[in-house]
């Protein structure tokens, strides 16, 4: 049996219901950035003392992976633009750098970042900054993981769909976008947020 | 109509040319029905489980330190196990396994017995006490109530009444379920691991709930709950919105299939702040950190090693942005199947279909905007208070708008008192007095003198019990010939509803009495200790046992189900003479795999009993009826 409006647009609400689902995904997800964002308000303020944020971390590798995400939002884009222009070839080059820079970000963060701090003692139990430090930003890097599991999916065997169903295909790598440009979306709060204010 | 059955059946086999195993026929499902029906059996199974812990609670209320006959608890469900075994039989393996459930509640209440920490020597210890507390309030809330109204009947009931072929996601759908079971699993592991169950209520205040026991199982559980809840929750409004029949506009929707669209929107948005606070508290104790700790805690004489600098209030935000639309997300489908009832057994329209509508739609922004009202007592300020006791008495505008409606509804109708009817009659008073004495909590003054009392306990299950739970009940056995094609039996039924409904007040009416008395609602001897609590210390037996008697009369209920599935005959397609789209257009019950055997389409609004269709008055219209051309006057 199919399901109606998988791939086509229902006329009176102008949607696929992949489309829809996945932007009510994200807003389930600002919720939870939301509360994540306004938890640090909360504490924050409420703190008799606070570090002095870019001196505890590093704001270079902070700008360097800014610019890695970005980077690894146009590369996600242009997959799509690809697969809209009937071009296979492209859309595997573009979907593969998007990875390679997701893997990137993961390896910075995780390399030149978690681990000098773990080394030099401080752990998410040193003081309330670094526990919304550790999870805030390690919460986005469980998003990041999710998007290249998923972008893995699509890059080898999901792939197979390009053949029987090239429209549902393209749709699936549109909506794998949106949901990694928003990804990309909280990292630009976040930066700001804890690296430089 | 047994022809037009029969007729189905053949159409149905016409469409799937291949036969589905067993596994994924019946386990792992992805046809909306099913798992709807997974969905009810299992949180069926977890209210059992959660009144059944407060029922062993109850008995510590009465009776304080005495040895309690456990043995009946264990008897009973045992024998209970044993009659359904013996009504299933070999032949009939999907009654026989319902056994299980039975048995497996005797089985823990028998664990129960044989623990130190538990029920020594036959006497409740206090602690063990506080995590039935905890746990009863988890099971009911997250895996009894919220399941059986969105899971189940949203499930099963939405996408037939809006004529679609299945749910939009249906193997999203499909992951709900497991990913709810798993947690609902855990959630009852929590007892067999050293510590015991979580022990600081179902709101698991910091910082109490950071340095007990058992609390760690209840935040991994919960993690699985909300995920399960916001996958579900994106399916249906996805469902709503995109698989509408041809015809069914907005303004035709049944209004139970507003509420589930409502309540899906207050879990998508709400659940994430309580995954965030869970998050914490996990860190909290997994991890050491202070996000709920504040500087220089002292427990036990000694001075915690935390880093300290977090804020016990942080958790309440996050729990209560979370928890008051979720009394919303307990009630709204409760309202829409009650709607959906009255307006079947009056034949007469919904009066006011619209005004309900945008009522529910108010309800559900407003419910946002409340949520501070269950912190007034935490100094938060005389100027946030007025603002969230402005709000908190706006909130309650819609719902006397619901309460008025149901009453317009009957007004002038030909009342059919069918048991389905019984509950959703009874549900109005009910729902009225939970409503009602809410208002003096909403108000910061008054809060101040209840707040942590029995008043509060006797409000909300005043709400959830004889509001949510009978509702429910009505909607078991409204649809339940749907699902099966088999109508309960009607005196089993009215069994059922008398006993249930009275031992429900005999226990949360003095609740109300003890609470203005000022009896704290924590405490395993039910105030026995306390000089202010003795004049009304004998209420205590009373609630017990009218707890007691509740859980009898769940026997008639249990019974009725079984012996139907066994010996009930099968019943017409559209036994209730309804309008919507699940009983005129569909079999009882439906094809599998796509409900319709011809798409239907839609050509009036939800509720046309009594009223001019074509010329002519009709005794009920529906929806999927053809308009005719309209004849000349003869």
């Amino acid at each position: 049996m199919e399901i109606p409006y998988t791939v086509d647009i229902r006329e009176d609400t102008g949607l696929t219901s992949p489309k829809l689902g996945i932007w009510l995904f994200l807003a389930s997800e600002v919720m939870l950035f939301g509360a994540l964002f306004s938890s640090y308000i909360l504490l924050r303020v409420g703190s008799t003392a606070w570090p002095v944020q870019s001196e505890e971390v590093n704001v270079l590798i902070g700008t360097v992976n800014t610019m890695v995400l970005i980077a690894s939002s146009v590369t996600m884009v242009m997959a799509w633009a690809s697969l809209k222009m009937n071009n296979f070839e492209n859309f595997r080059v573009y979907l593969a750098s998007t990875i390679f820079l997701a893997l990137v970000f993961l390896i910075i963060k995780v390399f030149w970042e978690y681990i000098p701090k773990l080394q030099h003692g401080h752990d998410p139990s040193t003081n309330n900054f670094y526990a919304l430090y550790f999870t805030m930003t390690g919460l986005h890097a469980l998003h990041i993981l999710g998007g290249i599991i998923v972008n893995a999916y699509f890059l080898i065997p999901g792939a197979k769909m390009w053949k029987s169903n090239p429209e549902q295909f393209t749709n699936r790598i549109e909506i794998a976008g949106l949901y990694w440009h928003f990804v990309d979306l909280v990292w630009i709060f976040l930066f700001p947020t804890i690296y430089l204010l | 109509m047994v022809e037009g059955i029969a007729e189905h059946e053949v159409t149905a086999k016409k469409v799937h040319h291949e036969e589905l195993g067993w596994w994924r026929k019946y386990i792992f499902s992805v046809d909306h029905k099913v798992i709807g029906i997974q969905y009810g059996i299992t949180a069926l199974a977890f209210l059992l489980t959660g009144f059944t812990l407060m029922a062993l609670m109850r008995w510590s209320l009465a009776y304080p330190d005495e040895p309690g006959p456990w043995w009946i608890f264990i008897s009973g469900f045992t024998i209970m196990g044993i009659v359904v075994f013996l009504i299933g039989g070999i032949k009939r393996p999907y009654i026989s396994l319902g056994g299980f459930i039975f048995i497996g509640i005797a089985g823990l209440v028998w664990y129960f017995t044989t623990q130190d920490s538990m029920l020594p020597v036959g006497t409740m210890l206090p602690e063990f006490y506080n995590s039935l507390g905890a746990m009863h309030g988890t099971i009911m809330v997250f895996l009894g109530i919220v399941p059986l109204a969105v899971g189940a009947f949203g499930n099963y009931v939405l996408p037939l009444q809006i004529g679609a072929p299945d749910m939009s996601f249906p193997r999203l759908n499909m992951a709900s379920y497991w990913i709810f079971l798993v947690g609902g699993v855990l959630m009852l592991t929590s007892f067999f691991l050293p510590g015991g169950a979580a022990q600081s209520g179902w709101t698991s205040y910091p910082p109490l709930s950071v340095i007990q026991p058992g609390q760690t199982m209840w935040l991994i559980a919960m993690i699985f709950v909300i995920t399960s809840s916001l996958l579900g929750a994106i399916n249906f409004i996805v469902t709503t919105v995109q698989l509408r029949a041809k015809g069914m506009t907005w303004m035709r929707l049944p209004f139970f299939v507003w509420t589930q669209f409502i309540t899906a929107f207050l879990l998508l948005l709400a659940f994430p702040a309580l995954e965030v606070g869970a998050i914490f508290q996990l860190l909290d104790r997994v991890l050491g950190t202070s996000f709920y700790m504040s500087s220089g805690m002292v427990i036990g004489g000694e001075v915690v090693e935390i880093a300290g600098g977090g804020s016990a209030l942080l958790w309440q935000h996050l729990f209560w942005f979370l928890a008051h639309p979720e009394v919303y997300v307990l009630i709204l489908p409760a309202i829409g199947i009650v709607a959906e009832i009255i307006t079947n057994n009056t034949r007469k329209p919904l009066w006011g279909y619209k005004a309900m509508v945008y009522s529910l739609i108010f309800i559900g922004f407003m419910s946002f905007t409340v949520y501070a009202h269950h912190m007034f007592i935490t100094g938060m300020g005389s100027k946030v208070a007025t603002w969230f006791m402005t709000t908190t008495m706006i909130i309650s505008i819609p719902s006397i708008i619901f309460l008025a409606v149901m009453v317009f509804t009957l007004w002038g109708g030909s009342i059919r008192f069918s048991v389905p009817m019984l509950f959703a009659l009874a549900w109005i008073p009910m729902f009225g007095i939970g409503g009602l004495t809410g208002l003096p909590l909403g108000l910061a003054p008054p809060d101040i003198h209840l707040h942590d009392t029995y008043y509060v306990i006797g409000h909300f299950h005043y709400v959830v019990a004889p509001g949510s739970i009978i509702a429910l009940f009505a909607g078991i056995y409204y649809w339940f010939p749907k699902m099966t094609g088999k109508k309960l039996n009607d005196m089993l039924g009215k069994v059922h509803f008398w006993g249930t409904l009275i031992g429900m007040n005999l226990v949360f009416g003095p609740m109300l009495i003890q609470g203005m008395a000022g009896v704290s609602r924590r405490l395993y001897d039910g105030g026995l200790q306390y000089d202010h609590a003795q004049p009304v210390l004998f209420l205590n037996e009373w609630m017990s046992w009218g707890a007691w008697i509740i859980g009898i009369f769940q026997v008639a209920f249990i019974i009725n189900i079984f012996l139907t599935l066994k010996k009930g005959e099968k019943v017409s397609d559209n036994v209730w003479e309804a309008t919507t789209l699940e009983w005129s257009a569909a079999p009882s019950p439906p094809i599998a795999h796509g409900n319709f055997s011809t798409v239907p389409e839609v050509h009036r609004s939800a509720y046309e009993y009594n009223v001019p269709v074509n010329g002519r008055i009709e005794e009920f219209a529906p929806q999927n009826q053809p308009e005719e051309p309209v004849e000349a006057e003869e």
